[in-house]
């Protein structure tokens, strides 16, 4: 069977690349971002993940206004990393596991959520990013990994409400897997930030440190914010506060928290870790 | 200070729906293409030329022009798309946050410290 052993969400902002391609974990403005992640790596080392479900938000790399699926989940065998326009040399693929792909493309269907199929998928920073983060050796590929693209770029987002209802419904399509294989999701992006208009640069800590905290037992509790409401307290990229909730709607109803980080600013952003292991 | 019907203006902030969508495609189209290098090189080797190639009204390529990230957005553009542009200008998010907000970028990054206080 297959059973999600846990979650991990981390934000996924462009300047972590550089500042890993460049190895700047010490340097004083990274090092208190970076001094979370050996936690949630030994985490990873511990369970074992077979496959990681990668909840991201695609920034203008795989996906345009000519076409623009609110949920895509990968089905490819392998997904390419490319030039997003800053010319930086593309990561190596990242292996894909098209069977379970499949899988959960069939259930989520006839679960009632009809998301877009993609046999190619580019992934960009959203994606890889957290991998870097999570598993920094970029010679290996221990994990396989299956991309939930989901759409923040034009409005209507999906609310954070249906969010955790698909979180819960990937989850439903894991466990009736048949096969034994144990799966991480990992939540990407936020937390507060705003990179447009006059408001940029907003970051609101209270409000980050709420969600770090109602996400791990009360994530209905942030289900109920509106799109709007998420723009407003959180920054008009602070809505990517959805994927997170896919990700905890995929863990099931108790979760236990095992390490969590918050430092402010990287980028312009809040930058939040937060690992969750689910029940046995 | 746009916002969809029914919903409260939130200040300084253009939320980015079908009717901005709709008026910004031909500058969200042509930042797009600049994924590709060869779009990037074609574009800096002759501005207008490329600017006219994906139809861009006047206040956009005005916008290009003068590399004026409030008034892309106001032209339509999406942040995503334009940041592929303000790249290839090497050009980050703290530059075009202080242009945004008229302040210096040591200004702009401390104000992003101090968030965390």
């Amino acid at each position: 069977m297959g059973k999600i052993v846990g979650g991990v969400t981390t934000s996924h902002i462009p300047a972590i690349g550089n500042a890993i391609a460049n190895e700047l974990f010490e340097d004083p403005y990274w090092k208190p971002f970076f001094d979370g992640y050996p936690k949630a790596r030994e985490w990873l080392a511990e369970v074992k993940p077979d496959v990681a479900i990668v909840v991201y938000n695609d920034h203008g790399l795989n996906f345009f206004l000519d076409k623009m699926p609110t949920f895509s989940v990968g089905a490819a065998f392998e997904y390419e990393n490319k030039d997003e326009g800053w010319g930086l040399n593309p990561l190596p693929p990242y292996p894909g596991d098209p069977e379970l792909s499949w899988h959960i493309i069939n259930s989520l269907v006839n679960d009632e959520f009809d998301i877009c199929s993609c046999q190619e998928m580019a992934v960009d920073h959203g994606f890889t990013v957290p991998m870097a983060l999570l598993w920094p050796d970029q010679t290996q590929r221990p994990v396989r990994t299956i991309p939930v693209a989901v759409n923040t770029v034009q409005h209507p987002l999906p609310t954070p409400a249906r969010c955790l209802k698909l979180g819960e419904a990937i989850g439903r399509a894991v466990a009736s897997y048949p096969k034994d294989l144990k799966v991480v999701v990992l939540g990407t992006g936020g937390l507060s930030h705003q990179l447009d208009g006059e408001r940029a640069g907003f970051i609101n800590k209270d409000f980050d440190l709420m969600c770090l905290e109602k996400i791990v037992d009360e994530p209905e509790a942030l289900a109920k914010y509106s799109i709007h409401d998420l723009v407003r307290l959180a920054g008009a990229q602070g809505a990517e506060l959805i994927l997170w909730l896919i990700m905890r709607g995929a863990l099931g109803k108790t979760v236990s928290k095992i390490h969590s980080n918050y430092h402010i600013p990287i980028s312009n952003t809040g930058a939040g870790l937060l690992v969750l292991q689910s029940a046995a | 200070m746009a916002s969809p019907a029914g919903q409260e203006p939130i200040p300084g902030t253009t939320i980015f729906d079908g009717r901005m969508a709709m008026k910004g495609y031909a500058l969200n189209k042509m930042c797009y293409s600049f994924n590709e290098a060869a779009a990037r090189q074609e574009f800096l080797a002759d501005e207008e030329a490329y600017c006219a190639k994906f139809g861009l009204s006047d206040e956009q390529r005005t916008a290009i022009r003068d590399r004026n990230a409030l008034a892309l957005l106001a032209a339509g553009g999406n942040i995503y798309y334009l940041a592929k542009f303000v790249g290839m200008l090497g050009l980050n998010v703290q530059d075009i946050g202080a242009q945004q907000t008229g302040m210096t970028v040591e200004d702009f990054k401390a104000k992003l410290k101090a968030a965390g206080n």
